[in-house]
């Protein structure tokens, strides 16, 4: 329904500042409403973000309580029996070093158990 | 080929000979007008990418219209007559868009866009595409200044009936205290055609003009110690709440004031394209391409309604003067909402905030950060009165659209 309470013409002042206020709290109500309808929102998405880091937070607290993660295996030696770890040792390196070893004790390789590899750096000495 | 007679004809076609006809000298204060209107558009850059052309549209308008018994002489690029048969009730061309396309000059049928608000709505949805509505959002208590800076609005409203003005032009120069152009524009060609020149001048020269119209009544109204007030940071606000607010504001405010719906729609569906991550494309093109193309029609024809005739009357003077009055009052308004929230919050709000509540984004908000921080040089209020300054787009348009409602 169109809101057409006046002439233009026929105004008088009485009738401007009874307008005027009308308008004014119009303008208010207006964004009032609004305002009540972001605050809403707002809550919702406050709460749903609290939610999530309630959630992130309970998983963080969790997360200590387990047993620590077990150390990746070292990758193998190729040729070697059973297990041999490697540190900051390539895999042509260690086949190299076991060979070499194998050949001075004379011993075929797969008799032989390395345990570990490792490069003793010059001032680890 | 008579010579002789040629030369007659074309010297009493030329435009010199028609400034010394009848009302003639009226089209040479027009242009010192827009002259002076180019000097502060250009040198003064007061809102540049209007003002040149409003001003240059007024330049062409009164070199090339010149009234000979009543009616524009024949190269006349602009017809008030033609636009005054489309006004006529009941006449034979009421709302002929045809007769003005068939019998109009290049500014008539420009003009279209702004007498059916098309360039308005397209101008919002350029600015909604512009802003970013996060300040708004994570302090929604922000939309009651842009609610009181439309005082101005509603004094100058009963201003303009005081001093003679019938209801539609009261209202139309009301609009001048919301401080935003297109609304301005947009309510004016819809209630008071007649006054679109005065009013789009006033409003544009006015908001050009904030910087030295505010600081003087933010001193004036608050006191040191308010406006040292260093606000704190508000929240950060999640994408989805940005998705969904313009979405909200067409729902709650269309249904409230059916008649905002072509500036408040086109404001959030600009808003939307920006916000949604999906449309980077219509972003982009309304925010610039669309801007500027519609900037350009706009201007000029604005500035073909300043016809000297209809401009340089005493009327015109009142708008001046009552824009003023509406920029300051609105200015008061929003200043007086922001004592109210410092004294509520507890001191927490700094009411130099307020200002920025009458529109004229970025502008105002920025005002208000200068103003805070010469008070305590570590203020950073820019952000926070960002909330209250797009406020005042939503609340300036709720004004045109009460308006618009209860005089159209």
């Amino acid at each position: 329904m169109p809101l057409n309470v006046m002439s233009a013409s026929d105004m008088g002042i009485g009738e401007a500042g009874l307008t005027a206020i009308f308008g004014y709290v119009v303008v208010f109500v207006g964004l009032l409403l609004l305002m009540v309808v972001l605050y809403i929102m707002g809550a919702v998405f406050k709460s749903k973000a609290k939610k999530a880091e309630a959630l992130k937070a309970a998983e963080q607290a969790a997360a200590p309580a387990e047993a620590p993660a077990a150390e990746p295996e070292k990758p193998l030696a190729p040729g070697s029996a059973g297990h041999v770890k490697r540190f900051d040792v390539p895999d042509k390196e260690a086949a190299m070093i076991m060979a070499i070893v194998a050949d001075q004790l004379k011993k075929p390789l797969n008799e032989l158990h390395f345990v570990s590899i490792k490069e003793v750096k010059e001032d680890e000495v | 080929m008579n010579m002789l007679e040629t030369l007659q004809n074309l010297l009493n076609d030329s435009g010199f000979v028609s400034f010394f006809a009848d009302g003639g000298w009226k089209n040479l204060v027009m242009i010192a007008v827009s002259c002076l209107l180019l000097y502060l558009g250009i040198k003064k850059q007061f809102e540049p990418l209007l003002l040149v052309g409003i001003a240059f549209g007024c330049l062409l308008v009164n070199v090339s219209n010149f009234f000979v018994d009543g009616a524009s002489s024949s190269n006349a690029l602009y017809h008030p007559e033609l636009w005054s048969a489309f006004l006529e009730e009941g006449g034979e061309y009421y709302h002929s868009y045809g007769h003005i396309m068939a019998n109009g000059g290049l500014l008539d049928i420009l003009y279209i866009g702004v007498k059916s608000g098309l360039y308005p709505s397209l101008i919002f949805l350029g600015i909604g595409a512009m802003t970013d509505f996060g300040p708004l959002l994570s302090s929604p208590k922000n939309l009651l200044l842009g609610a009181a800076a439309q005082m101005g609005v509603f004094l100058a409203f009963f201003g303009a009936v005081c001093l003679g003005f019938d209801g539609n032009q009261a209202a139309s120069i009301g609009i001048i205290g919301g401080a935003d152009g297109p609304t301005a524009i947009f309510l004016t060609s819809k209630l008071a055609p007649e006054l679109l020149g005065p009013i789009a001048i006033a409003a544009y020269s006015y908001m050009a003009l904030i910087p030295m119209i505010q600081p003087p009544l933010m001193k004036l109204l608050t006191t040191e110690k308010e406006r040292k007030v260093k606000m704190e940071m508000t929240r950060q606000v999640s994408k989805t709440e940005k998705i969904i607010f313009p979405i909200v504001v067409a729902l709650v405010v269309i249904l409230l004031l059916p008649s905002t719906a072509p500036l408040i729609g086109c404001l959030m569906l600009g808003n939307l394209w920006r916000e949604c991550g999906v449309t980077e494309r219509l972003s982009d093109t309304v925010q610039n391409a669309l801007m500027n193309i519609v900037t350009v029609f706009l201007g000029i024809s604005v500035g073909a309604t300043t016809v000297a005739s209809s401009f340089l009357t005493l009327n015109t003077l009142k708008i001046v003067v009552l824009g003023l009055l509406a920029f300051c009052f609105s200015t008061v308004g929003g200043l007086l909402g922001g004592k109210v929230m410092y004294i509520v919050s507890g001191g927490k709000v700094n009411p130099l905030i307020g200002s920025a509540g009458v529109s004229a984004v970025p502008m105002a908000a920025r005002v208000s950060q200068k103003v805070g921080q010469k008070a305590n040089p570590s203020n950073f209020l820019l952000m926070h009165a960002m909330g209250p300054n797009v406020a005042g787009v939503i609340g300036s348009a709720i004004a045109a659209g009460f308006l618009l409602a209860v005089f159209k």
